[in-house]
Formats: structure tokens, sequence, C-alpha cells
């Protein structure tokens, strides 16, 4: 048992370390928490440009698509190592990790050739228009239409929680074909070039106050049978694809932890009134709980790194690290603001203990409990495909979608 | 990155697994708890012995395997899965543990050979009443020869033929080791919640007894023994809340209510899928106090006290979660549920209950943060 790298994969960690330190080294090619704009944008594009010129892009890829061929334990490092170096690599996290995977494994020759390489290169960017307002957690019952007219298909609906869609060049698109057919035998996947007629882009405005995802309004819109991914009806394996690609994603908590915390109780008077909150015995016993949850978490990933080194792949068990850091933010968050009493109320970052890193994590939290899979679906997830439990008793079983009960 | 165990380990676990289903199925646990007269199995701790599992962490030299900590976790999880009523724990992790840490060479020839034959069952005796143990809640003394006082619970000190004990010397605190079988000891039996483990009160009437490390050293010695105590109990912990998860997903399966797999309920898989998380994040844990427990990582205060605490958490949920997935079933005598909800109480409060050890955690984060 050992945290070491093997002798490839130390060698590999330095040569990328290298590269970072020089490519990243100038004021301004880095990245932010959460960078926004079109400045932000250029960096990036220009940051991927040279990623992929240097042969880091695309790791796991074959080397006919432009990658290397190199075990999923590669990307882990590299992944590591640029997030070490703020490296602007959020925009093209969907297009890289899920779209494009599915692209290459569904498009035609020709077509894979189009999109892979200016993908690579961070020249388009790609989004995922999956889920819509009544189509979740169950995004096989999704509404948006699209109709056969000659060589064309013509999309109307609406996506919802798209990130990156005011920026995306291209999206993958699942689509209902057949409403005659079951859920989810009647749809199909295609490639959806954003700036079509039709296309509306509008950002929704969260409960956090930002503006992160955006809803995605189809008219009218065509789509050549020639960016169809895979058979008609046959969507639902496709996204399978696009969604098991999700999972090598070896994602880390973006909010305040127990060391910031505890920094905030040793400043914080105690309920008591007597010393400050890190002499309270019911915070410590908390305190303590966070730090096995962060780390346990932490060392989870370790444990995925190892499997990945042994050539191994992940399964749905991964699916435990977004539960447990989701819960753990919004309970932290919140019990940061309560150690304050009343003054905890102020988010005013010229005031807010952390310059309202609580504040924040406390209003992101909810968002996160939801987002890639609610709390409730990762444990059917690991109900289903780790224990091994039965489906729920479906109702929706043998019926064709358009005879399914929708609540409006 | 090799954050797991090895090929070797893995297969002593499957021979483990094997050795325990052939030699210690829930009868034979049955059988000790139904027995009011016996706290163990003996023929199953003869044949411990004789497979080398008490002589696994001791070396070469003392007539051990001089394998390492490392293999002492694997058998750890096997023999928490299997709810073994021995007294292994007793014996591996706290009083060879205490030898190894602190015996003198004469002390560890005479007596680790014969815990790695099988020949003696050892007690680490420091507790003295309710709450948990403090310098200065340490009345029972040593003068240098003789150990006057009372130790309760001892774990296994109905049965053991030696025991480490904690005691008052001077000003401060020494570790003694005792012969348990001379006249000034007297035991008596305990009845606890787990009748699978024996207990006793250990009476100490100016016993013969010496010293086992520096005088005025036994305090930071017992620390450094539940240290890693506490990882080894985190593995039995571990075996014991899956052992659990594996009978709720196999009961889920098979119990039909309203004409249906009760597995197919979502109330069901979240309890299911909620023991599953708390079992990983207890593994994780534990798996890293492993890595410091085998290499010597001064990582190993902060890191025990983070796996006994995840590990105590995840055996009394997956315990008290099984039962209610039994529905009445699991209330039942004769379901086996109740193994297990009495050995997790046992394994979260021995060797210090979880608010003891949350405080320790807290206390070594900060200094690690001041350092």
């Amino acid at each position: 048992m050992d945290f070491n790298d093997s002798p490839e994969e130390a060698s590999f960690r330095t040569e990328a370390r290298a590269w970072l330190e020089k490519t990243l080294q100038q004021p301004g090619t880095r990245g932010g928490s959460r960078p926004e704009g079109p400045e932000a944008m250029q960096v990036a594009k220009a940051y991927q440009a040279k990623k992929a010129a240097a042969g880091y892009a695309g790791l796991t890829w074959k080397r006919d698509v432009g990658g290397r061929e190199l075990p999923p334990i590669f990307q882990v490092i590299f992944s590591q190592e640029e997030q070490k170096f703020q490296a602007p690599v959020a925009s093209f996290a969907i297009g890289l990790g899920m779209c494009i995977p599915t692209v290459i494994a569904f498009h035609n020759p020709e077509k894979i050739k189009r999109y892979v390489g200016p993908a690579l290169r961070g020249e388009e960017i790609w989004c995922q228009l999956f889920s819509e307002p009544s189509a979740g957690s169950d995004v096989a019952g999704l509404k948006t239409r699209a109709v056969r007219d000659g060589d064309d298909w013509v999309i109307n609906g609406q996506k919802v929680w798209t990130s990156g869609a005011h920026y995306s060049d291209y999206g993958i698109l699942l689509a209902r074909t057949n409403p005659e057919k079951e859920k989810h035998k009647g749809l199909t996947m295609f490639v959806l070039n954003m700036k079509a007629p039709g296309v509306e882009v509008r950002p929704i405005h969260q409960m956090s106050g930002g503006s992160n995802f955006n809803e995605v309004y189809f008219t009218d819109v065509r789509i050549p049978d020639s960016e169809r991914l895979g058979e008609v009806g046959q969507g639902w394996n496709v996204a399978l694809v696009t969604l098991m690609n999700e999972r090598l994603a070896v994602g880390g908590s973006s909010g305040p932890e127990y060391n910031e915390i505890l920094e905030l109780a040793r400043n914080t008077p105690a309920p008591s009134g007597k010393g400050t909150l890190i002499q309270d015995q019911a915070f410590r016993e908390r305190l303590a709980s966070w730090y096995v949850s962060a780390e346990g978490y932490n060392l989870g990933k370790y444990r995925t790194m190892t499997a990945l080194s042994k050539g191994q792949t992940p399964g749905p068990e991964s699916s435990i690290g977004k539960i447990l850091n989701a819960n753990r933010m919004q309970d932290l968050a919140n019990a940061a603001i309560e150690a304050e009493d009343h003054y905890g109320i102020i988010a005013d970052p010229s005031l807010a203990a952390m310059q309202g890193a609580f504040h924040n994590a406390y209003m992101w939290a909810p968002g996160l409990r939801i987002a890639g899979g609610t709390d409730e679906i990762l444990r059917n997830i690991i109900a289903e495909r780790v224990l091994g439990l039965p489906q729920d008793v479906r109702v929706d079983k043998g019926v064709a979608y358009k005879d399914l009960p929708t609540g409006r | 990155m090799n954050f797991d165990f090895s090929d070797d380990q893995k297969s002593l676990r499957d021979q483990a697994r094997r050795f325990l289903d052939d030699k210690c199925n829930r009868k034979t646990v049955r059988e000790v708890l139904d027995n009011a007269k016996t706290s163990y199995d003996a023929r199953l701790w003869k044949a411990v012995g004789e497979q080398g599992w008490l002589g696994v962490a001791i070396p070469e030299e003392y007539g051990g395997l001089g394998l390492g900590g490392l293999e002492l976790c694997v058998l750890a999880e096997e023999i928490g899965r299997a709810v073994a009523p021995i007294p292994f724990s007793s014996t591996a992790y706290f009083f060879t543990e205490a030898l190894l840490a602190a015996g003198s060479r004469d002390q560890k020839s005479a007596l680790l050979p014969r815990v790695a034959a099988g020949d003696i069952i050892g007690a680490f005796a420091i507790g003295e009443g309710p709450g948990a143990p403090s310098p200065a809640s340490i009345e029972t003394s040593f003068d240098g020869a003789r150990l006057s006082g009372a130790k309760i619970p001892v774990a296994d000190g109905d049965i053991a033929t030696h025991a480490v004990v904690l005691a008052r010397e001077g000003h401060g605190q020494s570790l003694v080791l005792v012969d348990l079988n001379q006249p000034g000891v007297k035991r008596e039996t305990l009845t606890t919640l787990d009748p699978t483990r024996g207990h006793a009160r250990l009476t100490f009437d100016r016993a013969t007894g010496e010293r086992l490390g520096t005088a005025g050293e036994g305090w930071v010695l017992t620390e450094a023994v539940l240290d890693r105590a506490a990882v080894l109990i985190a593995f039995e912990q571990i075996g014991g809340a899956q052992a659990c998860l594996d009978m709720a997903v196999e009961y889920a399966k098979g119990r039909y209510a309203f004409s249906r797999q009760i597995g197919s309920f979502q109330a069901i898989k979240h309890k299911l899928a909620d023991m599953y998380v708390a079992i990983e994040l207890g593994r994780s844990n534990a798996y890293y106090g492993a890595w410091a427990l085998s290499t010597g990582s001064a990582q190993l205060p902060l890191a025990a006290a983070a796996a006994r605490i995840a590990a105590s958490d995840a055996y009394y949920f997956a315990a008290k979660e099984n039962i209610q997935a039994h529905g009445g079933m699991g209330f039942t005598w004769e379901v086996d549920c109740h193994l297990f909800y009495r050995r997790a109480k046992l394994l979260a409060v021995q060797a210090g209950g979880p608010s003891v050890w949350k405080e320790k955690l807290v206390r070594r984060l900060e200094l690690k943060n001041a350092a």
C-alpha cells in the first residue's frame, strides 16, 4: 500500500508539470474560480489550443482521432496537475468529457474528423441538451420533438439547465422522434448547430443570484439527418454512453471545508459566552465529522485512482462523492453562519467571514444536491447498480409515450 | 498510486473467509450466545492459533510470522464479518501491541512465542468505571512489584491468562504486566450487551506484576496502543457493517410486501444506499489508518481517529438499519441481526467511545495545523 506513482506515471507527471509551468506562467493565462465573459473565454481557448498542440488533449482517445491511447490514470494525473495550476478548462469539460466521446462512438468517420479536431483545440465548444422542464430525474420522459421532413429533422421544444449553451457552438440533443413507442424507445440523438436559426438561449436566474445555466428553446430548428447519432429510436442507448463518460470525471469539492470553519471557530465566541467556539464540545464533534467525511472522500478518490492505475474501470460507486460533498457543504456552511449568531446573516464580502465564502456555499449547495443526479437518484443508482436491488415498479412499461400521464 | 491491499493480502483474506465460513458460522456464535457459562469458542480459538493468525504481526525472532499491520487488518475485517466469539482483539490488537511497543527483550521472548502459539489469552485493562479513563481517574496502584485496585470492564478478563494493566505509580502512571492465574487476582464475570465476547471485573490485591516500559510512561503508551488498536478495530467494524448490508440486501430481494420485493421501494433502497455510503466512507478512512499503521507514519494518530469515528458510525448505522429492513423478523432472537447490533456497540465503546475519539481527532488536527 502506497501513494506513489508508478515510474511511467511519475515521469508523465513531471513532464506535465513542467509543461504547465511553462504554459501558464504568464499573468492572465490561468482561470479564476468561475471565469465568465468573452475575455476569459479567449484565455481558455488559447490554453486549450496549446494543450492540444502539446499532445495533452484527448489523452485516452484513440490515435486515429488525435488521441494518445493512454490509460485513464494519465488523464486523472494531468487533471490533478491542471487543477494545481488553475488551468482554464471548465468550458471544455462537457464537450471533451461527454459530447465528443459520444460523437466518436456513433458518428461517421467524415463527421468525426470534422468535429473532433476543433473541439480538441478549443476552437469549438459543446454542450449537452438532455434535461427538460418536465424531464429531469426522469430524463427519458422528455418532450422535445424531432419530426422527419425530407432529409431534415424539424425540432420544436425546450431544454433546461444547459451549462455553457450561451457560448457553445454545438450540442448533442436528445429528442423524441416517435411518441407512439414506449418512452425509452422513441428517442433519437442528434448533433445540433447552436447557431442554427430557431435556437434561442436564455440564461436562468438561479436562487443563488448568479446565472451559470441556460434554457434553450427550439422553434422549427432544422437538423440534417446526416447529423443523427446512432439509429432512429436508439437515442437512449446513445445517452447512456454519454452519461457513462461522466463517471470518469474525478471532481473535487468546491466550497469551504473543515480547516476554514476551524479558523472561523477560533475567532468566534462560544454560545455559552465563555471562550471561543473551537472550545465548544458540540462544535468540536461536528468538526470531527466533517473531517471524516472530507478526508474519506479524498481517500476514496485514491482508491478510484488505484483501480484506474490497475486498468480497471470505476463503476457507479463513485456516485457517493457528490452525495457526501454537497450535503457536507450545506451543513458546514449552515453551521458557519449560525456560529456567528445574528452577525452571520451579513453576506457583504467586506464584512462577512472569508469574504462571504460560507454564504456562497449556503446558497450554492441546494443546486449541487440536484445537479448531475439528485441525492435521491444517486441513491437509486447505488441501490440498483451497486447493491443489485430490483427496479421500482414501473407504471410506464409497455405504454406508448403519448399515453403516459404527465400531471398537467 | 496503490491505495489497496496487495494480491497476497487479498488471497489471505479469501483464505481467512473460507476458514471462518467453515469454522465460525452463525451457529458457532449462537452456541456462545446461548450458553451462559461460556464467553468464547475454545475450539475456534485453538484453530485460529493453529492458522498462525495470532502471530501475524509478531516478528519471526519471537515466534511469529513477521508479516505486518496490513495482514492483521485483513484478518480483522474477516473476524468482524464473522462476529467471531474469540478473544482475538484483546490478544492481538491490545496485549501483543502493548508488548511490542513497550516490552523488554526478556518480556517479549517470554511471552510473544506463547501468544503466537495460541497458549496465551491477553487482556488490556484500563477502565475503572463509567466514563472515559484519564490519567486522573486511575486509582489502581503499582509499587514496582505489587498491584492493587479494580478494573472494570476488562474485555476477556474472564478467560485471559495475562493482562496489561494501567496503574498509578508514584505521581504518574505505568503499564503493568500481570499473570492472572495467581491468588492476588479475583475475576467476576460481567453481564454485557454482547454475550459473545466475555467481560470481567478484575480485582488485584497485592498481585505480583512487572512494569512494561518505563515508569511514568503508562498513559502515553496506552494512547499509542489505542491508536493502533483503533485502526484494527475499525476493520472489524467495517467487516461487521458489510455483513449487515449484505444481509439487508439479501432480505430486501427475497421479502415481498404489497406483492413486490421490498427492495424495490425507495424507502428501503435509500436506507441501504446510505448504509453503503457510510461503509465506504469508513473503509476509505480505515485504509488510510492501515497505511499509517503499517508504515509507522506520523499521520497515525489523526488517521486512527478518523478511521475509528467513521467505522463506528458505519457499524452502528448498518446494524440498526439492518434490523429495520428485516421488520418484525429482525426483532426476533432467531434472526441474526442482533448479533451485529450487539457487537457494533461493544466495538464502538471498547477502546474509547465516539465522543472521545472526535475530541482526539480535533485536538490532533489543531496540532497538525499549528505545526
